[in-house]
Parts: C-alpha cells; sequence; structure tokens
C-alpha cells in the first residue's frame, strides 16, 4: 500500500512538470530556429534572462506585464475548468478598460480612492457583460463560444477605435488636425498606486489576492464545484440537479469580468489612459491570448497560474532585450508561446495514461480509486 | 453622400471588389469544411493563413514565379496541417486550444521571417486579371464575374468540387461517417485516423492558398498580420454555412460584400463612422449564428478524439 502511494506521489510530481519540459521543448525548437537565423542561440537566451530578471527594474517590469496575464488566466481557470473555452480575453480587455477609464474620466471630483474601486468594479462588470453575451449564446441558443468570443473581439476593437475617435476622444487632440484616438489622461490621484520604486503597481498585487480567492472559489465553494463539475460532465450534473445553462453562463461571466480587470489595471496602473493603433493587441499587448497561455501552463490551477504567469511575463518583457541584442524579432516568443501551448496541450495524453495506470494500480490493491476522481463525487450528490 | 452609393458604376465597383474579397474566405472555409466535417475543429487556419501568406509572397518576390509561390504556400500549409494532424489524432489534444497554439506559432513565425528576411513592406505584381473572352465584355456582368484574376475564379471553381468530394463520392461518404459516428465507421473497416489526416491536411493546404490569394492576388503585399482575423471567420463561415460548400459560399459572399462596401464608404467620404461599418459583418454573423445553430446540427464526432475500444 505504501509503495503505490509513493510511486503514486512520484507520478503526480512527473505530471506536474510536464509543462515545464513542453517550455524546455519550445526553448529548444526556438533554438535550432535562432541557429538557422545564424543567431547564437546561447546569447539569445542569455540576453532574455537578463532582460527580464538582470535589475530589480527589468523584474519589476516582468511584474508589470505578468499582472494582466494573471488576471486573464485565472479566467481562464474557471471558464476551462467548466469547459467553456474563452477566447474572448482581448476584447473583454478592451470593454472593460473602456468602463473603468469612463469611470475615471467622469468622477473627477470625487476621492482618488473610490475612484480607484469604482474604476475596478467597472472594469471586472464590463468583462462580465461581454464574456456574459457568448455565456447566454451558448448556454441558451447552442452558439460556439469559441467563435463568438473571437467575434466580440473584433467588434470590441472597432467599439474602442469608434470611441477614442470620437466621443472618449481627449479635449486636446481634439483641437488638433492630428486628433490622436486616446483619451485625456486620468488625473495623478486616480493612478494606481507604486509598490516600490519602479513601474510596479497595485494591479500586481490585486491579481495574487484574486488567485487565492479564486482557487477558494473553485474548491471551497458551492459554486465553483458546479462550475467544475459541469465542465467535468454536463449529463451528470443535470441528472444531480445542477442548472447547466446557468453554470455555462457564470463560467464565461467570470472569466471575462477578470479579463475586465486586467484591462482596468493596465489603463489605471500602466498607461494612464487609452490609446489606440487601431488593433486590439494594441492595447492589451496580446495578453487576452497569452493569458490562455499562462493559465495553461498553469495547469489550469489559479495558484499554479502565478509563476507561470510571471515566466511568460519575463518571456515578452526578455523578448524585447533579446531584440535590442543580438537582433531578433521579439516575434519570436509569439512563436514559441504557440508551440508551448500546443506541446502542453498534446502532453496531456500522458499524464491522462499515467492516471490511468494509478487508478488501475490502486484497484489491484484493492482500494477504491482516490476520492479526487469528481465524476464520482458527482454520482454521489446524485444519489443523495 | 449615400445616394452616391448607388450610381450604376460605384455598385459594379462594389459587387467585383465583394467578388474577389470572398476568395481567402472560400479556400479557408471549404478547407475548414472539410476538417470539420470528418469530425476535426482546426482553429489554426489563421495561422496557417499567415505563413502561407508569407511564404507565398516571399517566394514569388524572390524568385519572381507566382506560381512557385502558391506552392509553397499549400505546401507549408500542408505541413501545418500535418502538425495539427498528429497532435489532434494521435496525441488526442484539445482541438480549440492546440488550434490557438499553431494560430499563435503562425503569427509569430510569420512576423519574424518577415522582419529577418525583409525587413520592409514590398509589393510585388500580382497575378493579372483573366479576362474571359466574349463574358467579360458584357456590360456590369463581365466585370463584376468575368474580370478577375485566376485565384478567385480557382476559390469559386472549388465550391462545386467541394460539394461533389462531399456529397456524391465514396470518401465523401467515408469523411461523413467519420465525423458523425467513428466507432461504427471504424468497425466498418474506414480508417478514421487517415481520414483525419486527409481532411486536416487538405485544409491545411487550402489555408495556405488562402493565405497566398491575399498576399500575392488580392493585396500584393505582405505585412505583418495582414489577415487580421479572416482566418477564424473563414471558421465561422463553416458554422454559418451548416458545413454545407454552399452555404460556405453564401456565408463568404455576405462577409465580403459587406466588407467591400464598407470599404467604398470609406472611399466616398460617407458620413457612417468606418469602425461601425467594419463591425457589422461580426454583428451579423453572431445573429445569423443564433439564428441558424439550433436548427443545424453540427457533426456529432466534432472535437471528440477518437479513441479505438480494445
Amino acid at each position: 500500500m505504501k509503495k503505490v502511494f509513493q510511486s503514486d506521489w512520484v507520478s503526480r510530481l512527473v505530471d506536474s512538470l510536464l509543462p515545464v519540459f513542453a517550455t524546455l521543448a519550445a526553448l529548444l525548437v526556438g533554438a535550432v530556429m535562432l541557429l538557422l537565423l545564424k543567431v547564437n542561440p546561447i546569447e539569445a537566451y542569455i540576453a532574455l534572462w537578463v532582460g527580464a530578471f538582470g535589475t530589480s527594474n527589468a523584474f519589476a517590469e516582468t511584474l508589470v506585464k505578468a499582472t494582466p496575464l494573471l488576471l486573464v488566466g485565472l479566467g481562464i481557470c474557471i471558464s476551462f475548468r467548466g469547459d467553456v473555452i474563452n477566447i474572448g480575453g482581448e476584447g473583454q480587455m478592451i470593454i472593460g478598460a473602456i468602463f473603468a477609464t469612463w469611470v475615471g474620466l467622469t468622477f473627477t471630483s470625487l476621492p482618488g480612492w473610490l475612484v480607484i474601486t469604482l474604476s475596478m468594479l467597472a472594469g471586472f462588470l464590463g468583462g462580465a457583460i461581454w464574456g456574459g453575451i457568448p455565456g447566454v449564446l451558448k448556454a441558451y441558443f447552442r452558439v460556439n463560444e469559441i467563435l463568438s468570443t473571437v467575434m466580440m473581439n473584433a467588434i470590441a476593437v472597432q467599439l474602442m477605435n469608434f470611441l477614442l475617435r470620437d466621443a472618449m476622444i481627449d479635449p486636446v487632440q481634439a483641437e488638433r488636425a492630428s486628433k490622436i484616438p486616446q483619451t485625456a489622461r486620468l488625473l495623478e490621484a486616480f493612478h494606481l498606486p507604486r509598490l516600490v520604486p519602479t513601474r510596479l503597481h497595485l494591479g500586481a498585487l490585486i491579481a495574487v489576492i484574486l488567485a487565492v480567492l479564486v482557487y477558494i472559489l473553485l474548491w471551497r465553494t458551492t459554486l465553483g464545484y458546479r462550475i467544475r463539475a459541469v465542465g467535468q460532465n454536463p449529463h451528470a450534473s443535470r441528472y444531480a440537479g445542477i442548472k447547466v445553462p446557468r453554470y455555462i453562463v457564470l463560467a464565461l461571466l467570470l472569466s471575462g469580468a477578470f479579463a475586465g480587470l486586467a484591462g482596468a489595471t493596465q489603463v489605471f496602473g500602466v498607461n494612464y489612459r487609452m490609446i489606440t493603433d487601431g488593433s486590439s493587441s494594441g492595447f492589451t499587448g496580446g495578453a487576452g491570448f497569452n493569458g490562455i497561455v499562462a493559465a495553461l501552463f498553469g495547469q489550469l490551477h489559479p495558484i499554479w497560474s502565478i509563476p507561470a504567469s510571471i515566466l511568460f511575463g519575463a518571456l515578452l518583457v526578455g523578448a524585447n532585450s533579446m531584440q535590442r541584442v543580438v537582433q531578433v524579432p521579439s516575434a519570436l516568443i509569439t512563436a514559441l508561446n504557440g508551440l508551448v501551448v500546443v506541446f502542453v496541450v498534446s502532453s496531456e495524453i500522458w499524464r491522462q495514461k499515467r492516471q490511468r495506470r494509478r487508478l488501475a494500480a490502486a484497484r489491484q490493491d484493492g482500494e477504491s480509486p482516490p476520492p479526487s476522481d469528481e465524476k464520482q463525487a458527482i454520482q454521489v450528490e446524485a444519489g443523495a | 453622400m449615400i445616394s452616391d452609393l448607388f450610381s450604376v458604376t460605384v455598385l459594379v465597383g462594389i459587387l467585383a471588389s465583394g467578388i474577389r474579397l470572398a476568395t481567402p474566405y472560400l479556400y479557408a472555409a471549404i478547407g475548414e469544411t472539410f476538417s470539420q466535417r470528418s469530425g476535426v475543429l482546426n482553429l489554426g487556419v489563421e495561422g496557417q493563413m499567415l505563413l502561407g501568406a508569407f511564404a507565398a509572397f516571399y517566394v514569388a518576390l524572390t524568385t519572381g514565379s507566382l506560381w512557385l509561390g502558391v506552392l509553397t504556400a499549400m505546401l507549408v500549409g500542408a505541413l501545418m496541417g500535418l502538425a495539427m494532424a498528429y497532435v489532434t489524432v494521435n496525441l488526442h489534444a484539445q482541438q480549440g486550444i492546440s488550434g490557438i497554439g499553431f494560430y499563435l506559432f503562425g503569427l509569430g513565425m510569420s512576423d519574424l521571417l518577415f522582419q529577418k528576411l525583409m525587413g520592409t513592406v514590398e509589393t510585388v505584381k500580382g497575378f493579372p486579371k483573366i479576362y474571359i473572352p466574349g463574358l467579360s465584355d458584357i456590360p456590369g456582368i463581365g466585370e463584376i464575374f468575368f474580370s478577375q484574376n485566376i485565384l478567385v475564379y480557382g476559390a469559386y471553381l472549388l465550391v462545386p468540387i467541394a460539394w461533389f468530394v462531399l456529397n456524391k463520392t465514396t470518401l465523401g461518404l467515408k469523411i461523413h461517417s467519420v465525423g458523425e459516428n467513428p466507432d461504427a465507421a471504424d468497425s466498418l473497416g474506414v480508417n478514421v485516423a487517415r481520414i483525419r489526416y486527409f481532411t486536416i491536411i487538405l485544409g491545411g493546404t487550402l489555408s495556405g492558398l488562402a493565405g497566398a490569394s491575399l498576399s500575392i492576388a488580392l493585396l500584393n503585399v505582405f505585412q505583418q498580420n495582414m489577415t487580421s482575423g479572416q482566418g477564424f471567420i473563414a471558421v465561422a463561415l463553416v458554422y454559418f454555412g451548416a458545413w454545407r460548400p454552399v452555404g460556405v459560399l453564401g456565408g463568404a459572399l455576405l462577409f465580403s460584400m459587406i466588407n467591400s462596401l464598407q470599404l467604398w464608404i470609406q472611399i466616398k467620404n460617407i458620413p457612417i463612422p468606418s469602425e461601425i461599418a467594419v463591425m457589422m459583418p461580426y454583428v451579423l454573423t453572431i445573429l445569423v449564428l443564433v439564428a441558424t445553430v439550433s436548427r443545424v446540427r453540427a457533426p456529432s464526432a466534432l472535437t471528440k478524439p477518437f479513441e479505438r475500444e480494445n
């Protein structure tokens, strides 16, 4: 019995290291690509490392980049656990940012702490609406959420471009011929406070606290349990009396809300205004997509998503220094992120195989399978 | 003024560019129809298109041969398809997410290669218009339908071919059975994995061609992220068209016509915010999905990996 337990432990450890192997594999492919581009990969990766962690400023910058990844990633943990594939992070970030910015530019006579709180809530709400719409469409009209969230991204970008050129344009720019599409700058009092004398802002702390709260939500509350149950087995959940459509909507709505908050913190913590170059990544820096990568890397676990986000934040920051030092376009990192995703989802098969073997071993030992098996738990609830 | 839009010349212009602009949607969405009919959702179309667009452009620019460019784009797309097939068929990876991975890969890779190999935006002389003798002289109709380039004609030719293959051949029947009930297909001796490999690689090839049609037949430039979401729309068009080539054609035309109208609105300086115009096709797609999805059933095995029972 003890032996089973031990091998179980080792095999679980290997499982949790799979994303690390996936990243190493992606970096290896990246090294081959660098060689083909006649760049010394070791030099390139050293430049990347130094750029991301070399100085306290560099590390702060890494954390600044990691913040929206973590916030989006937390939403992804919720929706993907509910078997809802939210690809709409970009659009949800944008709408959240628009809501928050509107609050910040409208209530200029209120005290700073109040406006910041209201703005963050507005961002949360904006993202929730933008995620909730595809949620309702999926739950009640059977519209594939992957498609609808992608469409909602495109709509959000145009909405942003329109508002920043029209209703929300900086009054200064409105007077000028150039008419740069951007909002006015937020009052100093409304900026998210800096944590240390770098660009690191309160948003990072909020994200970490929320990671803990999302963990509690998913594993310590009925709501979270039901979202996961619906994701694991919608049919059994229905028999267990769970209103499946409601939890599909909730999963997407919450997921969007976190992305919306990510958008809000970008405006209030980093740029202090909204500005558009016409594309979504111009505002989000691609965090709506990269947040998915980070969450997958963190195995859709909110706490593991923290180091995962820092890793991908580091890659993004390091990519810029790599571009400076060895003249490799930072687009390489986008390509490598793609490979990490492919490798991580591909390695899933080995995890499943081992899980099955563990179960088989447990059964041979005459034991019941580990109680973590959620389908069983659902059946228990159904029987009760 | 709005009335400016309704002169015959402008109307013909809108329709002619609408027919042209449907080309990349058609190639990519017909390819995606094949893979989805066999039960595989390929969400990496956008990435395949981007790499295809770059490959076609770069090869055409350096060798001077447009056809070599087209071939390279198709080959690149096919290779991406092969990778996607291995990951989804053999490794049972989540299709939607691995598709996003392939999208990011194509996005980054095409950008990287563009910056490393070219550096600046250049133009090529793309495929010339082919005037179909006789027909192209018909006023209006001739300009709209019979004065396009070869890749545009090819895209429309693909629709009946795809319809025929999917509905009238044994291969089409096998694709259908694999997408609806892989277990039954397998027990009847259909090689599920082989069929899916075929459709995913075909989808990749056509996505590469879709990219090529953008970079060396329609726009004749390559820029970073030049597909700007067209690959994702192509995937949506398959749902929109209810997994039928003719339906896909309808969706592609609807989309491209609105796009074309929107371009002309900007050219003619009509006071409708261009953002609202650009937004319309997306809103429309969502509405049409709401209206059709509950009536039409997706292939039963879509996104489900197949594993033989032992």
